[in-house]
């Protein structure tokens, strides 16, 4: 198609003309060190980005996590706090959104109501200017006369005019290069050929208000299409269908992109329709990405416990490593696939539960030993709730087993994914702020202080996360906080906790908490650790890292 | 009860006319007494257009009139593309809207006197800080345009809130300035809103008084050569004059809501 070939030429274009290393993987996009801040809140923390050219990119996160923040900075709708973005090597951070060639379909569409389709898709195009020559009436390319060389007669003498002056040399010439708008022929050729493209033939003439929502998210796709832009970002593009239109444009949206070869970096936070359509994964929480991937990889070998909770059903489980390629979890040994751990090392786990065979009560196939607790009927396969002695394992089997009755649990190695254990420590560094007590986060936390430390001095403070106490009345606490997510770890929860200074503390906790309850903070004396903290050390080594990074 | 349900409809049509003829006695008097000339209402006289063609030939009354027409539709445009504007950019800010909100209307709610003393006292102000300005035609444009903007934020805002939140960045995204956009995208979406700011801001500039008065130099408007005829005992061409100008309100009413109609049908039709 015309459009693919466009493209390929305009990326070759940019080689030649000498973009260096970001192109050395065909990066068409470059997201670095990118920070962004709203009224002092942190959204999006120190993000890394590439995007390779052709690609097909999901960043992929709750509500809130940052992900759409990412999508306005490429799109330039907001500038970062810091950090630069990159297109195709090309600093295009501060450039304003109408001078970029990327384009964005928006979850509401946004179509101008003013204007009937035809007019909608043409918009951007009466605006577009595109490099020709300059032409006379017959649509030949005018010569630029200063750029020939005289004509010359046979003897090899310049050829003279009746005023004396040399005669040019048309041939020699190169036509002048202008920049003009599109014709309204070519314009009308363009539309008609996008609305062809997203099933929307002879519905030009249509007003917008009278379209489906579904109609109305085709127009704004072929508006965006039509440009041809680089990039095409789509901010929840499908989020106000109803549930079988969205299917049918997941597959059709996934067959534009391998049509026109076209980047398409999408947002959504519906993970099987980023699994299903993406070459690649960005899962974002907490304006930081946690893991990128094919859909695959993020699947199969999720980064971390939040990674592998968002992405399908998944039991997530603490357990230790005895030694390469064997881990000990729910009081049982499991062979592995995973090594390079230390002995004994905490780790997170997570088992999907259709990796888990269920076998009846005395066959003597499975490692664990359980009750069925509920089951739900899905479709083509049961889910089973199974209670065993340390947790509650979720599987999924054609088989169905009676409620009540006992059950083995059968995990075989490569069903068993290992993740290194997230930090289990609270840290921070504060001011000891009275007589023995510490700030933390806002409040006063009385501490044992060996060291006799004084009101003023800079330390650093660790509290383990099972140290921390959660209260049910937030007057109980010293401070108070809202339960943020709450990640269920077997025999324990993990809980992280917002403070009004706006930072997270984690807590494990065995009670269950719900999103957003307020909660107070306690912690014991004795479980606070405070460090003298040095901050000119700190610094000066802060700088010799900086200076070797720099000699790199 | 049937009884008791018709006498309250009796009761509230007759206090809805009885209203309406309060309202309107007056403006009805002046135009049944516009085509009767004689030196005051309620006095016998010929019918006919003898007060509208005395009217036609008083030469000051029609050069006021034309102040009058010059100076509400200059400052009626200039303030409904300044009102727009505005209501834009406070819609779109981040920061301190309501703030801006709260000072941009405080002129609808404050007394009209103190806005015409406020002008009056800048321009002296202005004078003694060597800056010429010379009360007249051009300074009036400049009192109204800036006296009926707020009219227009007002009338142009509410269809803002209803607008899609993605429209203006939609513009940009596909090629237009921002400028460009609030031109192509944004203000079609509001003109109804800023014809109806359009219209009161010209039936305001029309009929205002306070601030004309006070700020007019040597200029007259219709307002203010009513008001001094007014002493020499009112001249019955005034009548004439005011059957006119109640036509105009009426006109330019007639045809905001014809316009708002005709839109909204055409929409529908398609």
């Amino acid at each position: 198609m015309a459009e693919k070939t466009a493209i390929r030429t305009n990326g070759q274009g940019a080689e030649d003309t000498g973009a260096k290393g970001a192109l050395k993987f065909d990066k068409i996009i470059e997201v670095r060190s990118v920070v962004k801040e709203f009224d002092g809140v942190t959204v999006v923390d120190n993000m890394n980005l590439s995007v390779k050219r052709g690609d097909f990119v999901t960043l992929l996160g709750p509500s809130g996590c940052g992900k759409t923040t990412l999508l306005r900075m490429i799109a330039g709708f907001i500038t970062p706090t810091s950090g630069r973005i990159f297109l195709e090597g090309k600093d295009v951070t501060m450039l304003p959104p109408h001078k970029r060639p990327i384009n964005t379909v928006f979850q509401k569409y946004a179509l101008f109501p003013h204007l009937n389709v035809f007019k909608n898709i043409a918009f951007g195009l009466k605006l577009k200017r595109i490099p020709d020559y300059k032409r006379d009436k017959n649509g030949e390319p005018i010569i630029d006369i200063a750029s020939c060389r005289p004509l010359l007669n046979e003897s090899g003498a310049p050829v003279l005019d009746k005023k004396g002056k040399p005669v040019p040399d048309l041939t020699t010439g190169k036509p002048i290069e202008i920049l003009r708008k599109f014709t309204k022929a070519e314009i009308k050729e363009k539309v008609n050929r996008v609305l062809k493209l997203v099933g929307l033939e002879g519905y030009g003439h249509r007003d917008t208000a009278s379209l489906s929502g579904g109609q109305q998210q085709r127009v704004a796709i072929a508006r965006a299409l039509v440009l041809e832009p680089k990039v095409l970002l789509l901010d929840e593009p499908l989020g106000a269908l109803d549930l079988k239109m969205r299917k049918e444009m997941q597959f059709e949206l996934k067959k534009m992109h391998d049509e026109l070869g076209i980047t398409f970096i999408y947002v959504t936070h519906d993970q099987e329709e980023a699994l299903t359509m993406s070459d690649k994964v960005v899962v974002i929480s907490d304006g930081v990405i946690q893991q990128m991937g094919t859909p695959k990889k993020i699947y199969d070998e999720p980064a971390n416990a939040f990674v592998a909770n968002f992405i399908g059903e998944s039991n997530i489980l603490s357990g230790t490593m005895i030694e390469d390629y064997k881990v000990r979890f729910c009081g049982a040994d499991f062979a592995c696939e995973d090594k390079g751990f230390g002995k004994n090392e905490k780790v997170d786990l997570v088992v999907r539960p259709e990796d888990i065979f269920i076998y009846p009560a005395g066959s003597g196939k499975g490692q664990l030993s359980g009750t069925v607790s509920g089951i739900v009927f899905k479709g083509t396969y049961y889910e089973m709730n199974i209670v065993t002695a340390e947790y509650e394992f979720t599987v999924q089997n054609t088989a169905c087993f009676a409620e009540g009755s006992r059950v083995e649990l059968m995990i075989q190695p490569n069903g068993i994914h290992i993740m290194k254990k997230m930090r289990t420590v609270n840290e921070m560094i504060t001011t000891v702020n009275g007589e023995n007590t510490v700030d933390f986060h806002g409040g006063s936390f009385a501490f044992d202080n060996p060291e006799n430390l004084q009101k003023g001095d800079r330390v650093k403070l660790s509290v383990a996360f099972d140290k921390i106490e959660l209260t049910d009345d937030e007057r109980d606490g010293v401070i108070g906080g809202n339960i943020g997510q709450s990640l269920y770890k077997g025999t324990y929860y993990q809980v992280q906790v917002y403070t009004d200074d706006d930072d997270d503390v984690y807590v494990d906790t065995p009670d269950e908490w719900d999103i957003d309850d307020r909660v107070g903070i306690v912690i014991r004396p004795e479980d606070i650790r405070v460090e003298k903290y040095d901050e000119q050390e700190e610094e000066r080594e802060e700088n010799v890292a900086e200076g070797s990074d720099d000699a790199e | 009860m049937t009884t008791k349900k018709r006498i309250g409809t009796i009761l509230g049509w007759t206090v809805l006319v009885a209203a309406l003829i309060l309202m309107y006695l007056p403006i009805l008097l002046i135009i049944v007494y516009s085509f009767v000339d004689s030196k005051n209402v309620g006095m016998g006289g010929e019918v006919g257009f003898a007060l509208y063609v005395r009217l036609f030939e008083n030469e000051r009354l029609m050069t006021a009139a034309g102040n009058t027409l010059v100076i509400g539709a200059i400052s009626a445009v200039l303030a409904t593309l300044l009102g727009t504007v505005s209501a834009v950019g406070i819609f779109y800010m981040k920061r301190g809207k309501q703030a801006v909100n709260i000072v941009s209307q405080l002129t609808v709610y404050n007394a009209e006197i103190v806005t015409a003393v406020g002008f009056f006292l800048l321009a002296i102000f202005l004078n003694n800080a060597h800056i010429p300005v010379k009360k007249g035609l051009g300074w009036l444009i400049l009192c109204h345009t800036v006296m009926t903007t707020p009219y227009v934020i007002l009338s142009v805002s509410p269809r803002l809130g209803q607008l899609n939140p993605n429209l203006f960045e939609a513009g940009m995204d596909l090629g237009a300035s921002s400028v460009r956009t609030l031109f192509t995208v944004i203000f079609p979406q509001l003109i109804k809103g800023m014809i109806s700011g359009l219209a009161l801001a010209f039936t305001l500039s029309l009929d205002d008084f306070v601030v004309t008065n006070l700020n007019r130099g040597d200029v007259n408007t219709i307002s203010t050569f009513v008001y001094d005829s007014i002493r020499r005992g009112i001249d019955p061409t005034v009548r004439a004059l005011s059957t006119i100008l109640f036509v105009i309100v009426l006109l330019v009413l007639i045809v905001v809501n014809l316009v708002g109609k005709a839109r909204r049908t055409r929409k529908n039709v398609k």
